[in-house]
């Protein structure tokens, strides 16, 4: 990165704009200070690389196209240890291979931003098929937090959140796009630059000699100091003490591990955001995510219609999973319905946290194609 | 009464991470100081080096040096590599490889890193073996050589590092042994100091592993002869013809070249404006 060029473009292209699901992820991105970028082609995701390409190096960031996406993920991560804000996107099969990498920066807490394209197997068709791979797709432990737009507002303002995110829990963070959304047209407004929250990890204000790299309180992730500035950190996957150094150690391990995903689990209601709809008198409730929300709504308008009290509960993060308030509305309706376009997975999670109180619908769609309205409240009328 | 001294290059060391875990008469330590002296006589500053290591033997080296480092991932050095230095280019980044995890796992990012002539030095330690899994057969490892995983005699021919990297684009390549102290810290210093890709390559012994099965001893001393009766330098290979170079590791300088280095794949230039 050239930080001694001036540079012409502008990080927030604030206003009214039509624009493509993959641009606004971009925009997201640079409006919450994105300036390192590595991916590999892949449909649908092949946008935002485009745009990132010619964008990127405009505002005096670093754009680079890898060999394959275990590059652009360590690149990402590395990026971030030398103080990036830091995003790869890629789409399903991309994102198997960056599980490798999603492990490693969860493990030494590089915050990144990781955009997943869901799409059919070898096809770009529309599925929501990769949600539990997107949680625990990696091995050892750690905990994921996924966002889930449903618009292509939602992937830029959801994108800028993702950012926000990773950098205050020092942790990846995963955008969970569809086809459907990437390649949509829609209305973007994108607000004033000083109206976009742009979040920074915490820096350590200790010396080199007082500082630990991976001291912390319980349940928050350490302070941060960058590569490069006389801290001498040892950023490894392997089990690590508090200075970063390897020396397996049994209660340790158990310590780090407890944080590293006490640091999400712990902060869940703070992290967890939802929207309701039609909830005040509502006695049945659809639990959806992403672009299912869409047809969804419209099913509840049509069930109104006909004098049916259905809500709706819109997941924006789907993981960690927003155990308080779908409980609580668990306790106040006589049925949940969850719509999700694949074999039926998040439901799984809905029944453990719903079925004590009330039973559990799953309505799914796993043909390339999203819900029609019609679809989704037939699948409701043989129930009600 | 004699007066013990420090050896000067233990300022860059975490010596409280000491005793190392390299088996005894292993090349790391060997290496480990060739690149501390040459560290030492160019007076880099330490603070602004990256020490990065994947996963084996080789990769440990990183662990003990008190530099800023990453560690513990098999075959992505170049991967983090790329991302350090591209974001910060003022930082000197070095990588301690195995031949297993530059050849082997990682020979995609090698290849590419090399293309791109991205501007970092790489230090190859070339054991002829997976060491630290306990001595399966690698892509450098000579045929018929036995090993964990192939008991018969290994079959598949060998890599030649350096030459890949000339091939894929590298600007500075050189090989040598770690029974060449002099050759390979100046080897090493001209890395350093090279703009581009740099691949110093050191064939090193593992009396543990490579030695024991593939030359039936575990003395260091006997498999460091067996690479030096086998190595020749690359003056006197000039003069030898093909079929009496095989089964030799030549040594020497390969390439020294300035080329535009790697900054990114899209750059933004004034007269774009």
């Amino acid at each position: 990165m050239d930080k001694n060029l001036k540079h012409k473009g502008n990080r927030v292209n604030s206003g009214v704009h039509f624009m493509l699901g993959n641009y606004a992820v971009v925009e997201g991105a640079l409006a919450a200070g994105c300036d390192y970028f590595a991916g590999y082609p892949i449909t649908p995701a092949n946008e935002i690389s485009e745009l990132m390409s010619k964008r990127l190096p405009e505002v005096g960031g670093v754009f680079v196209q890898g060999e394959d996406e275990l590059f652009s993920i360590y690149s990402v991560v590395s990026a971030s240890l030398a103080g990036a804000k830091a995003m790869t996107a890629t789409a399903s099969a991309g994102f198997n291979y960056m599980q490798e990498g999603i492990g490693y920066a969860s493990a030494v807490e590089a915050p990144c931003v990781i955009v997943n394209v869901q799409r059919c197997r070898g096809e770009n068709f529309a599925t929501q098929s990769d949600v539990m791979q997107m949680r625990w797709g990696a091995s050892g432990d750690y905990e994921s937090i996924v966002l889930a737009p449903s618009t292509a507002q939602e992937l830029f303002e959801y994108t800028a959140l993702a950012f926000n995110l990773a950098e205050e829990f020092r942790n990846p963070v995963i955008v969970m796009s569809e086809t459907t959304l990437a390649l949509m047209r829609e209305r973007v407004e994108i607000p004033e630059k000083e109206q976009i929250k742009n979040h920074r990890r915490a820096y350590t204000s200790l010396s080199p000699e007082k500082y630990l790299p991976f001291k912390a309180k319980d349940n928050r992730p350490p302070d941060f100091a960058p590569i490069g500035k006389g801290y001498h950190t040892l950023y490894t996957l392997n089990y690590h003490n508090e200075d970063g150094s390897i020396d397996w150690n049994d209660k340790g391990y158990k310590k780090l591990y407890q944080r590293i995903t006490g640091k999400i689990s712990e902060n869940r209601d703070k992290i967890c955001k939802a929207e309701t709809y039609f909830m005040e008198d509502a006695d049945s409730v659809i639990i959806t995510y992403g672009s299912e929300v869409r047809p969804a709504l419209d099913a509840i308008e049509m069930a109104r219609n006909d004098g049916k009290k259905i809500g709706l509960l819109k997941l924006i993060t789907v993981w960690p999973i927003h155990e308080t308030l779908i409980k609580e509305i668990a306790k106040n309706v006589s049925r949940v319905f969850v719509v999700e376009m694949n074999i039926g997975k998040y439901v799984n999670e809905i029944e453990r946290i719903c079925l004590p109180f009330c039973p559990v619908t799953s309505i799914t769609k796993n043909m390339g194609i999203i819900h029609t309205k019609d679809e989704i409240y037939s699948a409701i009328k043989e129930i009600l | 009464m004699v007066q013990l001294k420090t050896n000067p290059l233990r300022k860059y060391i975490r010596n409280e991470k000491l005793p190392h875990f390299f088996c005894p008469g292993c090349g790391c330590g060997q290496i480990l100081n060739y690149f501390l002296k040459a560290v030492d006589d160019l007076k880099l500053d330490i603070e602004k080096i990256v020490t990065i290591g994947g996963v084996g033997c080789t990769a440990r080296i990183p662990v003990y040096l008190n530099t800023d480092s990453l560690h513990g991932v098999h075959g992505r050095t170049l991967a983090w590599a790329t991302g350090i230095k591209t974001y910060q280019p003022d930082l000197k980044v070095v990588i301690f490889a195995g031949d297993g995890d530059l050849l082997s796992i990682g020979g995609n990012h090698f290849l590419h890193a090399a293309r791109r002539n991205l501007d970092v030095t790489v230090i190859l330690v070339n054991n002829f073996n997976f060491a630290m899994t306990g001595g399966q057969v690698a892509p450098t490892t000579l045929l018929d050589s036995v090993t964990m995983t192939t008991p018969f005699g290994s079959v598949e021919k060998p890599f030649d590092a350096c030459e890949l990297a000339t091939c894929a684009g590298a600007t500075y390549v050189a090989r040598w042994n770690t029974a060449k102290p002099v050759q390979t810290v100046k080897s090493i210093k001209k890395a350093l100091q090279h703009k581009g890709f740099s691949l110093v390559e050191i064939l090193s012994q593992c009396p543990t592993n490579f030695g024991r099965y593939a030359l039936k001893t575990g003395n260091p001393q006997k498999v460091l002869e067996w690479i030096e009766e086998k190595s020749i330098t690359k003056i006197k290979a000039e003069k030898l013809s093909e079929n009496e170079l095989k089964n030799k590791f030549i040594l020497g300088e390969f390439k020294d070249k300035k080329q535009p280095i790697f900054q990114g794949t899209s750059l933004f230039k004034e007269e774009d404006r």
